[in-house]
């Protein structure tokens, strides 16, 4: 088979991409689910139901939504200059980390102690991310492997600190963090459900990632840098101080998103608070053909799977891991789906 | 027992070669891939698929050979997407591979968990039992003894891919097709076929390494038992500067790390905390990529999509 680049993609297909993705990812999981014997479209309409059919399930999908933005535009923004951070899953734990040790240590006024904590995740992702880069930048080494196996050791490092130096002395072996003081806590959106104001952070970062990308110098070396580096570098953009920067972005949203979820939602650490939400990131950004904006969209999308799917396989014992199966084949039909907008066929 | 005395047991040195042998299949076939220009990023899923589908035939009632072939099969079919997806349509090599990986991990829970409810113990089959292979030999004889059937083979085939890649002209096509793919098509070979079939023949490895974990090294299947051994065989293909030989190397020399932080462990590890040492082989894949990158030759092709017809 031969492809030839379109000279034009057309529009409809680059904006329909991600729908017909998530279109044929849900007909294959609709199969998967008929495997298990549970009635499909009954399957589908509890999935709905559980994500979106109340109160309490909203504020639960926008819950999830959050952190998702955050890892999302971490992978975004990386990927767009050809940055390849896999790490954001430990970016995201050190974050949280970060936050909980710094309130321990600090005394600030009510005003000031929560932005600071903020800042510290989100230093913490930055310096987790910038070492893997600068080492690629140096000495070659494939950021991916690194930023993934950097992954498995802060989780380690993680369940360290909650088992050793700050365990909480109150929990009774269950090993989690001491809490956070009560000021360092964000406040609840809606009454008696878990929904935060870290919601509108990760919307203003969306915001702010967008413009930083559509109307500035360093969106645009970036972009150049993942799209043709050598023409960048030719053309006079400093190629590896644009990479640590794009490093620094990405570290640290993805370390804030850390941060917000151990203030917003439990108010202490544990070794599973992300299901995931590093890796599910990487679909998210993908899902929204990189772009900051699309990211909520697909954000809300995925967190909806999830929810919805836990509701679903409650009540019709459909093993819940299909909301991973249905989120990983959204990424894979959507890098196909992304390919025939730009190539086609030849005859 | 000193942290000396250790190092000359028999039983840290044949838990090494148990410890290597997912290492080996999983190094061999990532290299197989990226020789001929390919990475192959979804190793973890790939890994954890085989697991699960040898482990799932057996538990059903075949045998452990048709458990390995099974697997193979299985890894072969995720190779077979793998290379539609990047050969065939040319997509981003890392972003494909993780799609894989997440694809892979996932479904292999959701088969398990269809096939097997969940139980307070997780069901067992009868796994590997050591061969005795080479008992006789004086000194080294217990530890060869101790290995199962697997572990042999992943030697075998370490030892016949060396070969084939230095000294077999279909090797000589593979490693050109990795290196330049034009001038292997200027020669008459066809790339693209030769990157499926490394990319299929590869992955079927992955996976047979993913099978030893669940058909030799335990006994039972459970999610998230591969733990990062796929991203460590990536590691060790830089590592073995992309020769067979040296990857065989380089995953004993990992595993010995490996079995020995396990045994400090346990004379240590009320002082340390367990985590510290469970960290080591990460850390130590890291400085390995550090060290060797510097002096790797990397396939030239590698990560590079092949169009007849275009430069």
């Amino acid at each position: 088979m031969q492809f030839e680049r379109r000279a034009r993609p057309p529009i409809w297909l680059t904006l329909g991409a991600p729908l017909i993705a998530v279109a044929v990812a849900l007909l294959l999981a609709g199969g998967l689910i008929a495997l298990s014997g549970a009635p499909v479209f009954e399957a589908f309409g509890r999935i709905a139901s559980s994500a979106f059919g109340s109160r309490l399930a909203l504020t639960e999908t926008l819950t999830r939504t959050t952190p998702l933005i955050l890892t999302g535009l971490a992978a975004a923004v990386a990927f767009r200059a050809r940055v390849w951070n896999i790490g954001a899953e430990g970016q995201f734990y050190l974050g949280a980390f970060a936050a909980v040790w710094a309130a321990r240590g600090i005394d600030l006024p009510w005003p000031l102690l929560i932005p600071v904590l903020m800042l510290t995740g989100a230093l913490a992702g930055v310096v987790l991310l910038v070492i893997p880069v600068i080492l690629r930048l140096r000495s070659g080494v494939d950021e991916v492997v690194t930023t993934l196996l950097l992954n498995f050791i802060v989780l380690l490092f993680v369940s360290l600190a909650v088992e050793g130096f700050l365990r909480d002395p109150m929990a009774f072996g269950w090993p989690k963090s001491v809490p956070l003081p009560a000021d360092a806590r964000l406040d609840k959106l809606v009454a008696k459900s878990r929904l935060h104001t870290g919601l509108f952070i990760a919307l203003a970062c969306a915001v702010a990632v967008w413009a930083l990308d559509r109307f500035s110098v360093f969106g645009l070396r970036s972009r150049a840098a993942g799209a043709a580096p050598e023409a960048a570098a030719f053309a006079g953009v400093p190629l590896g101080r644009t990479l640590v920067k794009v490093a620094c972005l990405s570290g640290g949203l993805a370390g804030l998103a850390g941060a917000i979820e151990v203030m917003g939602v439990r108010g202490y650490l544990t070794t599973d608070l992300s299901p995931g939400f590093g890796y599910s990131g990487i679909v998210v950004a993908m899902l929204a053909n990189l772009n900051a904006l699309g990211v909520v969209a697909a954000a809300l999308f995925v967190a909806a799977v999830f929810v919805g799917t836990d509701g679903m396989s409650r009540a019709l014992e459909v093993p819940s891991y299909i909301a991973d199966v249905t989120v990983s084949l959204s990424l894979l039909a959507m890098l196909v789906a992304l390919f025939f907008a730009q190539w086609r066929i030849r005859r | 027992m000193s942290a000396l005395d250790i190092l000359f047991t028999v039983g840290l040195w044949a838990s090494v070669l148990r410890i290597a042998t997912p290492l080996i299949f999983g190094t061999l076939g990532a290299l197989l891939c990226e020789r001929v220009g390919v990475l192959n990023l979804g190793i973890e899923g790939i890994m954890t698929f085989g697991a699960m589908a040898g482990w799932l035939t057996v538990y059903s009632g075949g045998d452990l050979w048709t458990g390995l072939l099974m697997a193979a099969l299985a890894g072969a079919v995720f190779g077979w997407l793998h290379a539609v997806l990047t050969v065939t349509l040319g997509l981003s090599q890392h972003v494909t591979g993780l799609g894989i990986t997440l694809f892979g991990s996932s479904v292999s829970y959701y088969i398990f968990r269809l096939a097997v409810p969940v139980q307070g113990t997780p069901p067992t089959i009868e796994a590997f039992a050591p061969l005795g292979l080479g008992a006789g030999i004086p000194g080294i004889g217990p530890i060869l003894a101790a290995q199962t059937a697997p572990t042999w083979l992943a030697i075998a085939v370490a030892v016949l891919l060396a070969w084939l890649l230095a000294r077999t002209p279909l090797g000589l096509a593979l490693r050109m097709t990795g290196e330049n793919p034009h001038a292997a098509e200027a020669q008459g070979l066809d790339p693209i076929l030769l990157r499926y079939g490394a990319v299929i023949a590869g992955s079927a490895l992955m996976a047979l390494g993913g099978a030893f974990l669940t058909m030799s090294a335990f006994n039972s299947f459970f999610p998230t038992m591969v733990q990062g051994r796929g991203w460590v065989c990536i590691a060790l293909v830089v590592f073995s500067t992309w020769r067979p030989s040296r990857a065989l190397l380089g995953a004993v020399l990992f595993a010995l790390f490996d079995a020995y932080q396990l045994r400090l462990q346990t004379s240590f590890g009320k002082a340390v905390p367990y985590q510290l040492f469970l960290m080591l082989p990460y850390l130590l894949s890291i400085v390995a990529l550090v060290v060797m990158s510097r002096r790797a030759r990397v396939p030239q092709a590698l990560m590079q999509p092949f169009r007849k017809g275009s430069r």
